[in-house]
């Protein structure tokens, strides 16, 4: 009996010495203890939801930055695209204002080849008519010589107006 | 790992000058015993012996060699009618063989061991009231003295090291309060209510699991039997009754009181609140109970271990006794071990229960 008998003087004692012990740790112990992990779980689950806030920031402006980026590419095309209509546009307005150029070049030249022809052959009609005139004058000087020599005169004088 | 391989060889060293010192004070004695058997008194006693080991006593045996004892001396704290109050060193006693102004240790009948008073013709004329400090109240104070020291300073370093790792001391208790907060009293109490509860389930492991291992080692200032101690236990038990009745809502009260069950098993014989309100004292009875069988029977176990080297060394000879020593010693080692794995399942045990029933005093009604 004597084990399973409790006795009054040990509660007595465990009675006060527990309840010391709960009161001291309560106050000294346990609340700075439980405060502290409680402060530093707080700490780590808001450094971990702010990680986590700032990784969906950079994800979204590389979001962003990809969208930006899309845009230039695209803008880049179009600028590309027309500038290269205008080069077109450009080169051929240039080339159809060089043949009318060239067009126009091209006719007054003719013009003035046609205007220098029609001089020229006014010149030489000039000409053939002065030297016609010329070789009647000198078949009729020498009229009173020698048919022969009038034949050779005649001659010569053909022979001078070829070689004119 | 380390640590606890260290605590390992700490408690088989400790152990292994438990058995030198036994074998000390009990060996010579076999020796004279076996040749010749009418020294009946020197006969190895066993039952006393392992009894002795586990139970409350007015002083602190350490060793003894031959006839002399060495023991530390706790005061005794009397109070009588007649003699009024009485402090003392229980070393007046002289190990129980005297008596001091009045008092002495009964040997025999019902107050064995207890301190009776006497009147000049050593006749005992009854019982004082008793509230000395005895060597299970010394080995409380020991673990108390240790568990203060220890949380006191993982308080200190956890107010220190606010916002850092913890480190140390720190870090060796930390994984165990978060547990106890986490798989114990959140579970059984509820994310709202468990906080309020939280110091006394800590404070509740700590002081059991402190003790239960403490008296594990087997030399001084530790290896007083505490949790085997069913005074201890009881006020254990006690106080988690106290806090699961204060602490009872209208729910739970009415769950005792007038519990949903047919009107015929209420009325007119009470017969479910009756079964209730046992329930309600049987919850902490059996936290006494298992915590105390338990610790109680390791202790029993490795000393009954011990005590069959004495045994045999008595009926066969000293060479028998040590012979069985080597088997003796392993099956030690082996309890102990075993011990160590029940120290922390009954503090736990005891927390989770406790844990429950505060869980099941301050529940919400859902239906």
């Amino acid at each position: 009996m004597g084990l399973v008998t409790p006795n009054p003087g040990t509660i007595f004692w465990m009675v006060i010495i527990f309840g010391i012990v709960l009161f001291i740790l309560r106050k000294f112990a346990w609340k700075p203890i439980l405060n502290a992990l409680k402060d530093r779980e707080i700490s780590i689950a808001n450094a971990l939801s702010s990680a986590d806030k700032a990784r969906q920031e950079v994800a979204s402006l590389k979001a962003d930055h990809e969208k930006i980026i899309s845009e230039a590419r695209r803008e880049k095309d179009l600028i590309l695209k027309e500038a290269k209509e205008i080069r077109e546009k450009i080169v051929a307005e240039a080339k159809e204002k060089a043949m009318q150029e060239a067009q126009k070049s091209i006719e007054l030249a003719r013009q003035q080849i046609e205007s220098e022809k029609v001089a020229a052959i006014g010149e030489i009609k000039k000409q053939v008519a002065e030297l016609s005139v010329l070789v009647a004058e000198k078949i009729l000087r020498k009229e009173l010589l020698a048919t022969d020599d009038q034949e050779k005169f005649v001659n010569d004088s053909l022979n001078d107006l070829n070689l004119n | 790992m380390l640590k606890i391989s260290k605590v390992i060889m700490i408690l088989l060293v400790a152990w292994g000058v438990f058995l030198l010192r036994v074998s000390a004070q009990q060996l010579p004695g076999t020796e004279k015993a076996v040749p010749d058997s009418s020294h009946s008194e020197k006969v190895f006693d066993a039952g006393k012996f392992v009894i002795e080991h586990v139970s409350d006593a007015y002083e602190w045996h350490i060793t003894s060699f031959g006839e002399k004892h060495i023991s530390i001396p706790l005061p005794v704290i009397v109070y009588s009618s007649t003699k009024g109050l009485n402090i003392f060193l229980s070393s007046k006693f002289h190990h129980g063989e005297a008596a001091y102004n009045g008092f002495k240790i009964a040997h025999e009948g019902p107050y064995e061991g207890k301190i009776v008073e006497i009147d000049e013709s050593g006749e005992i004329v009854g019982k004082p009231v008793d509230i000395s400090i005895t060597k299970t109240v010394a080995g409380v104070l020991v673990s108390v003295i240790l568990l203060l020291w220890v949380f006191l300073s993982v308080a200190r370093s956890a107010q220190k090291n606010a916002g850092k790792a913890p480190s140390g001391l720190q870090n060796l208790v930390e994984p165990v309060i978060v547990f106890i907060r986490d798989e114990v009293a959140r579970p059984a109490i509820g994310d709202k209510r468990f906080e309020k509860f939280m110091p006394f389930l800590l404070t509740l492991f700590f002081f059991i699991l402190f003790n239960n291992l403490i008296g594990l080692i087997p030399i001084f200032p530790f290896g007083a039997n505490v949790t085997g101690n069913i005074a201890v236990t009881m006020v254990l038990a006690l106080f988690t009754f106290v806090l699961t009745t204060i602490n009872g809502n209208k729910h739970y009260w009415k769950e005792i009181y007038n519990p949903d069950v047919p009107w015929w098993l209420k009325f007119p014989i009470p017969l479910m609140p009756i079964v209730e309100l046992s329930g309600v004292i049987t919850k902490p009875f059996v936290l006494m109970v298992r915590l105390f069988a338990n610790m109680m029977a390791g202790h029993l176990i490795v000393t009954v271990f011990v005590s069959l080297i004495f045994i045999f060394g008595s009926l066969m000879g000293a060479t028998a006794g040590y012979g069985i020593s080597v088997v003796s010693i392993a099956f030690s080692v082996f309890m102990l071990l075993l011990d160590v794995l029940v120290s922390f399942i009954q503090a736990y045990v005891f927390t989770l229960l406790s844990a429950l029933y505060f869980g099941m005093a301050t529940a919400e009604h859902h239906h």
